[in-house]
């Protein structure tokens, strides 16, 4: 995927420099909503039995950007991109993808759900979990091709685990889980990823591989939300953050919006976070 | 003997019709089961056939009052198994609006369910007998099963299902996985993951409504669990889980049923659980990779090699300076590692056995063999330090400890590469130790 596929290429070409995209002249987006951005959710409230976990999200996020979402445990970080993804019913509010709603728009969403989500004990190989992110293009009933296959293992070997392809994956250790998982979002070949602490407990040699496919990624002129919590690399991995307590406290380019006063609103008196992100900004350039 | 002998030879050959329909259409509930029962086995959702079959009672008394009030015998197979349909979906769904409506969690919800149910069903069984017909008789049958009393009507429903399941499994195979394995990933996708689920409970009401006749509402859930439990032990592939639930799920039906039926009055439904029982506990014992006395065995295999590693080392780095030749004092031996004497001794026992090592007036040494090997083993273990600190970058003094973890598993194709790696500071055949070796180094 280092040369863009046709597809992408031809998306990305209209939003950017030739007439108007094709979806422009069915958008339903308000005067409010820039109908390229990639994700764009306006007064989106999510419950958990009555209970609001998020309230008043509003956020237009820019085409082609890393974009971390930070905040304290409980902060709705998950919440806000199962919720941008319909798994999880809103209260309120909507959530448009490239201008449209989530499930007209599927097939530009890539999606690293938690590690601990799945049980990896399951009866299947490497290769097997990676091609699961072609089902949704393959559609009902349809086999695995071995064209699926191919470009399953492609993947695999742009994360680095190419040999282990036929490894039951409880056999892999957790980084290596991780990057299969972050191979079967890059299989469907998405505009869009929403990727959930891809970087949590994950070896040095797994994060630096994570962070240049994500480079890689924007490279391409796609775009990443990447749920993070560890502050002191944020500056260095995220072009633009979300910062989140329940409430969008702050979001924007991450040299503006990742401040201490912005930090402090969002983790109040969390000291030893707030320590740590104080010393990462002293720095200067994190690590 | 005899007799016994041909009359099982005339079960397993079938010559019997009425076993003939007995024994396969077990086999063909006890295949259903065992495919079906993979999907639900690894959505962890195994637990639901139980509260479907039980909840399944009341639905056939319902049903026999019904018929009987509306003048029939109240026995008709087809409309009691439809009672028991319905019950057995009714009780589902009262299971997920527990779920969703309240914070109880599945197995609470699940646990409600399955006795209020099951109690009304019994409740209601008491009061048909007490009625003055004594039609009701048979009813019970549905609690333990009574594939005696199978028909070749019921054979063909459960050979036809056992069909369709089969047929349905292999198209949806792909969607079913991903349901199994990661159902958010899959609703993010687009996939209807509620219908799925629906599907399978769909399949899974099937087999066990054609199932209660068989081995009966209570122990209809082994046959949906035990096979794919076993079949697990077997592979890591789902599709090979399937297939072998399947022929477990079979083979469990069909043994057991030629069993009671060679024996009177032992209990269908009893015999084929335990023969899947019987599967499940050799699958759990010896199945190659993930059976217990294979990894026992493994790992036993393992200690030996490490412990005789280690004595091997021990006894040439003592003798180093005589060029590995000469005896070492047991205790001195002992206080060089962390064993204990009766470790020692027992690895010493062992070495000796196998002509590694020898004992000349009290001191332990190596024999020419044993120096070939622990000359071996010493230049791979220094190898191997000196790649921990030239490339990893690890202190001199902990190398040691970190290189004993990791050299019983270097295989001859890192030793070449370890020796191309660091050709240049190995130019003898066992190169120096690049730490200082711990007391009790040298031997007298």
């Amino acid at each position: 995927m280092q040369s863009p596929d046709p597809v992408a290429a031809s998306i990305t070409g209209s939003s950017t420099r030739t007439g108007p995209a094709p979806w422009q002249d069915r958008i339903g987006a308000g005067p409010e909503h820039s109908p390229a951005a990639p994700l764009s959710i306006h007064d989106m409230t999510v419950a958990y039995h009555r209970k609001p976990v998020l309230w008043d999200v509003d956020l237009d996020i820019p085409e082609g950007k890393l974009v971390g979402i930070v905040g304290p445990n409980g902060a709705g970080k998950s919440t806000l991109i199962k919720a941008a993804m319909d798994l999880i019913p809103r209260a309120s509010g909507r959530v448009l993808i490239y201008g449209q709603p989530y499930r007209q728009q599927r097939h530009l969403v890539g999606y690293v759900p938690q590690r601990e989500s799945v049980d990896w004990d399951f009866p299947v190989s490497a290769l097997d979990v990676v091609t699961m992110g072609r089902y949704g293009r393959m559609g009902w009933i349809r086999p695995v091709t071995r064209a699926h296959r191919a470009a399953a293992m492609e993947a695999l070997q742009r994360v680095g685990v190419g040999e282990l392809a036929h490894r039951q994956i409880s056999q892999l250790s957790g980084g290596q889980q991780q990057r299969v998982f972050l191979a079967r979002a890059l299989v469907q070949e998405a505009r869009l990823y929403f990727m959930d602490e891809p970087f949590a407990a994950v070896d040095a040699a797994t994060e630096k591989a994570i962070v240049r496919i994500l480079q890689d990624l924007r490279a391409a002129g796609r775009t990443a939300l990447v749920v993070h919590h560890d502050l002191q690399t944020v500056r260095e991995y995220f072009d633009y953050v979300i910062l989140l307590n329940m409430r969008v406290v702050a979001h924007g380019p991450t040299e503006q919006v990742f401040t201490p006063e912005n930090l402090q609103k969002t983790y109040g008196g969390r000291l030893t976070l707030l320590d740590q992100a104080a010393e990462a900004l002293r720095r200067g350039s994190p690590r | 003997m005899m007799v016994l002998g041909s009359q099982l030879w005339a079960v397993l050959t079938l010559q019997d019709y009425n076993t003939r329909v007995v024994v396969l259409g077990t086999a063909a509930l006890g295949m259903a089961a065992g495919m079906i029962g993979t999907f639900m086995l690894l959505r962890k959702r195994a637990l639901l056939g139980d509260a479907l079959s039980h909840s399944a009672l009341p639905g056939i008394a319902v049903a026999f009052l019904v018929m009987a009030g509306a003048g029939g015998s109240g026995k008709w197979l087809p409309g009691l198994l439809l009672g028991a349909t319905l019950s057995g979906v009714l009780g589902i769904a009262w299971i997920v609006l527990i779920r969703s409506w309240t914070r109880l969690k599945e197995d609470a919800a699940l646990g409600i369910v399955l006795s209020v149910l099951f109690g009304a069903g019994v409740a209601l069984l008491g009061i048909i007998q007490h009625m003055a017909s004594g039609s009701a008789a048979g009813l019970e049958g549905f609690i333990y099963g009574k594939p005696a009393s199978m028909l070749q009507a019921d054979a063909i429903a459960m050979a036809v299902t056992a069909a369709a399941i089969a047929v349905l499994c292999s198209v949806l195979f792909k969607e079913l996985q991903l349901l199994c394995f990661d159902p958010g990933f899959a609703r993010a996708q687009g996939w209807p993951v509620a219908r799925l689920d629906w599907f399978l409970m769909a399949l899974v009401t099937a087999v066990t409504v054609i199932g209660l006749q068989a081995v009966g509402l209570i122990l209809v859930l082994a046959l949906l669990v035990i096979p794919p439990a076993a079949a697990r032990f077997w592979t890591e592939r789902l599709w090979r889980m399937f297939v072998g639930s399947a022929l477990i799920g079979a083979l469990s039906g069909m043994v057991g049923a030629s069993v009671s039926a060679l024996v009177p009055r032992l209990p269908a439904g009893a015999i084929i659980v335990l023969v899947a029982a019987g599967i499940f506990l050799l699958s759990l014992l010896l199945a190659p990779q993930r059976g217990a006395l294979p990894r026992l065995w493994r790992h036993g295999v393992l200690r030996r090699t490490v412990a005789r590693q280690h004595l091997l080392r021990s006894l040439y780095e003592m003798s180093e300076p005589a060029g590995g030749r000469g005896g070492v004092p047991l205790s001195a031996l002992l206080a060089r590692r962390s064993w204990s004497a009766g470790e020692l001794r027992r690895e010493l026992r062992r070495a000796r056995r196998q002509g590694l090592v020898q004992v000349v007036e009290g001191l332990v040494e190596l024999t020419p063999p044993g120096l070939q090997q622990a000359q071996r083993l010493v230049r791979n273990h220094r190898l191997w330090e000196l790649y921990l600190i030239t490339h990893a970058d690890v202190a001199a003094s902990h190398v040691d400890r970190d290189a004993d973890a990791l050299e019983h598993v270097l295989g001859r194709q890192m030793v070449s590469e370890l020796e191309n790696l660091l050709s240049a500071q190995v130019r003898t055949e066992v190169p120096r130790s690049p730490h200082v070796l711990s007391e009790g180094t040298h031997a007298r």
